[in-house]
């Protein structure tokens, strides 16, 4: 089923492509505590990557690595057949690497679609003076902008809380906002750190059909770091299980859920 | 009931991107306007413009480029009166060095020199944050007030240390020294804060302007998703020094006349600022404006009512002025962070509904 180089059919019969971010002999520490050890794994393009593993795994952290808001003490981050050198977050964000966070991270201050329009920086590109005097280039990004989040904003079925304030609103909508943002700068690779976290089981379905969704419609390649396990072996193409910093598995759905390791991982071992 | 927004319906998004999307604000607005410059020029005197006007005026600019960096960037600054010295000084040794030139080019170069500096004192916020940098930002207030005392070039080595403002005129009106008709200056000054608050408004509805409020709310986030924070946080310190300096410049040269820097821009001038930014309400240009009439209006009250009409002492109502705006400071913080301004957006949030709140 896997093919190296040409990527693959899904049972669901969707093609996947090449590989877009390859992660080579990542190390990542912080003093001598090792929360990455030694981890390869590849994206391909159109695929939902799923990453799992219990607390303290080190997924948050393999997320910020791809995110550039870690960077590994040894390995190599391969991003669209070139190697990554190291760069700010912000410069990784310019590539086409858009997240959302475990804990919300939104401007709680904003209103909705200041929140979103947050996320179309990259296709911003008016100068001070435009800006002050709000002609030419500036208005006309602002407009073409809009028009770009507002599909946002309807595919996601938020119109009704555009101009509300974020920190008015509830904990699922913050969650769907937060892909929104992240979704308004067109990403080529789309990071989901627990896109369901502490949501309710109707919350939750919302949250799949909209990644599936995502996925099918833009054909936006996703990472996802979940907890659910029902969740994750449903939407994912392909599994790496990590646990204490290594990679313990990597596969589809069903070879994931019959590694002998990653059951060990998961009900814990009698050690002798 | 005449606050309305039902049936104001909005067919495009530049429609929905203007400043006043209602119309009845956007009515009011205009309705303003033609008060300031159409009205009040030919009916004002040398004490309106002297006691209250020019204060005004020249404050809320101030208070707009401080609630710049500290509203919408989050970035606390105690070096106003710092900056507005710079503006000043500028100012004044633009207008001798160059006595022929425009002072409107005057203020703006003033404004951009103000500029430059603010971004040197601001990039310690790179790597410091919330009390640590007011702290560096005091430092700036202090050495600036330090330098324009110690070293003579800045007040062209005159014998009693002041800068005074010589007489320029714009058009062939006088607006600065005391021949200066009280409606020139008001104009003059009344420009340039209505340029002001229009440049600061499109800032801030903007692309710039969610990038500082994304630092503002949560910088590690807005990093990851594309806002450089050097250069989100470098142009707020610009456009608010470029505010705060032009309000210098104008203080100076239109209101003061004269200028001893220790006694006109010490640190309760950053403090006075603050204070009108904090009760105007923080991240709101109406807040700016509301807090700078507040600020100087409370004084004028003040003096009227306990003084002129029931006779306290003047000391006394000095005094009162102090307890008042500290009891208030605090009020505001607890009961109300955002200021006058959401008291203002309650009130129209109730007056949209009003009389029938069901």
């Amino acid at each position: 089923m896997l093919d190296a180089s040409e990527g693959y059919i899904t049972e669901d019969g969707r093609k996947i492509g090449g590989v877009v971010m390859e992660m080579k002999n990542i190390t990542l520490r912080f003093g001598g505590v090792v929360a990455i050890k030694d981890i390869s794994f590849d994206i391909r393009e159109g695929e939902i990557r799923a990453i799992i593993g219990p607390n303290g795994a080190g997924k948050s952290s393999m997320l910020n690595v791809i995110s550039g808001f870690y960077v590994p003490q040894e390995g190599e981050v391969w991003f669209h057949g070139q190697k990554r050198p190291p760069m700010r977050p912000y410069e990784v964000a310019r590539q086409g690497i858009a997240r959302t966070f475990q804990n919300i991270a939104l401007f709680e201050g904003m209103s909705v679609l200041d929140n979103v329009m947050t996320g179309r920086l990259n296709y911003m590109q008016a100068g001070l003076f435009a800006q002050a005097i709000w002609r030419g280039k500036a208005e006309r990004e602002e407009t073409e902008n809009r028009e770009a989040v507002e599909k946002i904003i309807d595919f996601l079925e938020i119109q009704h809380i555009r101009k509300t304030p974020v920190s008015r609103l509830p904990y699922g909508l913050k969650k769907r906002v937060e892909l929104a943002r992240a979704l308004a700068a067109e990403p080529k690779l789309l990071l989901l750190d627990e896109p369901m976290a502490g949501m309710n089981v109707e919350e939750k379905e919302d949250m799949s059909r909209f990644i599936l969704d995502v996925n099918d419609e833009f054909g936006t390649t996703i990472a996802l770091i979940e907890h659910d396990m029902g969740v994750v072996m449903d939407l994912s193409d392909r599994v790496v299980v990590m646990d204490y910093g290594k990679k313990i598995g990597d596969g589809t759905p069903d070879e994931v859920r019959n590694n002998q390791e990653v059951i060990d991982a998961y009900l814990g071992v009698a050690h002798d | 009931m005449f606050y309305r927004e039902a049936g104001d319906f909005k067919t495009s998004y530049v429609a929905d991107n203007q400043t006043f999307p209602i119309k009845f604000d956007r009515y009011r607005y205009y309705a303003v306007l033609v008060v300031a410059f159409g009205i009040i020029p030919f009916v004002i005197n040398d004490y309106w413009a002297n006691a209250l006007l020019l204060p005004f005026l020249i404050y809320a600019i101030a208070a707009i480029g401080l609630n710049i960096l500290v509203g919408y960037c989050g970035q606390v600054s105690l070096g106003t009166g710092g900056f507005m010295a710079v503006g000043a000084y500028a100012c004044y040794k633009l207008m001798t060095a160059f006595p022929e030139v425009s002072m409107f080019i005057h203020v703006i170069l003033a404004g951009g020199i103000t500029a430059a500096v603010g971004v040197l004192f601001g990039l310690p916020s790179l790597r410091i944050k919330g009390f640590y940098l007011a702290v560096a930002t005091l430092a700036a207030q202090f050495f600036l007030v330090w330098l324009f005392n110690r070293v003579p070039w800045f007040y062209n080595y005159s014998a009693s240390g002041q800068i005074n403002a010589p007489e320029r005129d714009v058009f062939g009106i006088i607006i600065t020294g005391p021949n200066a008709p009280a409606w020139a200056t008001y104009l003059f000054c009344l420009i340039f804060l209505t340029a002001c608050a229009v440049i600061a408004r499109n800032l801030t509805r903007g692309t710039m302007g969610r990038t500082w409020m994304a630092i503002r709310d949560m910088d590690i986030a807005a990093e990851i998703i594309g806002v450089n924070p050097l250069k989100a946080k470098m142009t707020a310190f610009a456009v608010s020094s470029f505010f705060v300096g032009i309000s210098g410049a104008l203080f100076f040269a239109l209101y003061l006349g004269a200028v001893e820097v220790g006694e006109a821009f010490g640190i309760q001038k950053s403090f006075l600022v603050l204070f009108m930014v904090i009760i105007g309400g923080l991240g709101s240009i109406f807040g700016s404006f509301a807090g700078a009439a507040f600020l100087v209006l409370l004084p004028v009250v003040l003096k009227v009512v306990g003084a002129d009409m029931l006779g306290w002492p003047t000391d006394i109502v000095a005094h009162l002025q102090l307890v008042i705006v500290g009891a208030l400071i605090i009020t505001f913080l607890i009961m109300e962070p955002h200021g006058l301004a959401q008291l203002w957006r309650v009130a129209k949030e109730k007056l949209r509904l009003w009389p029938f709140p069901h």
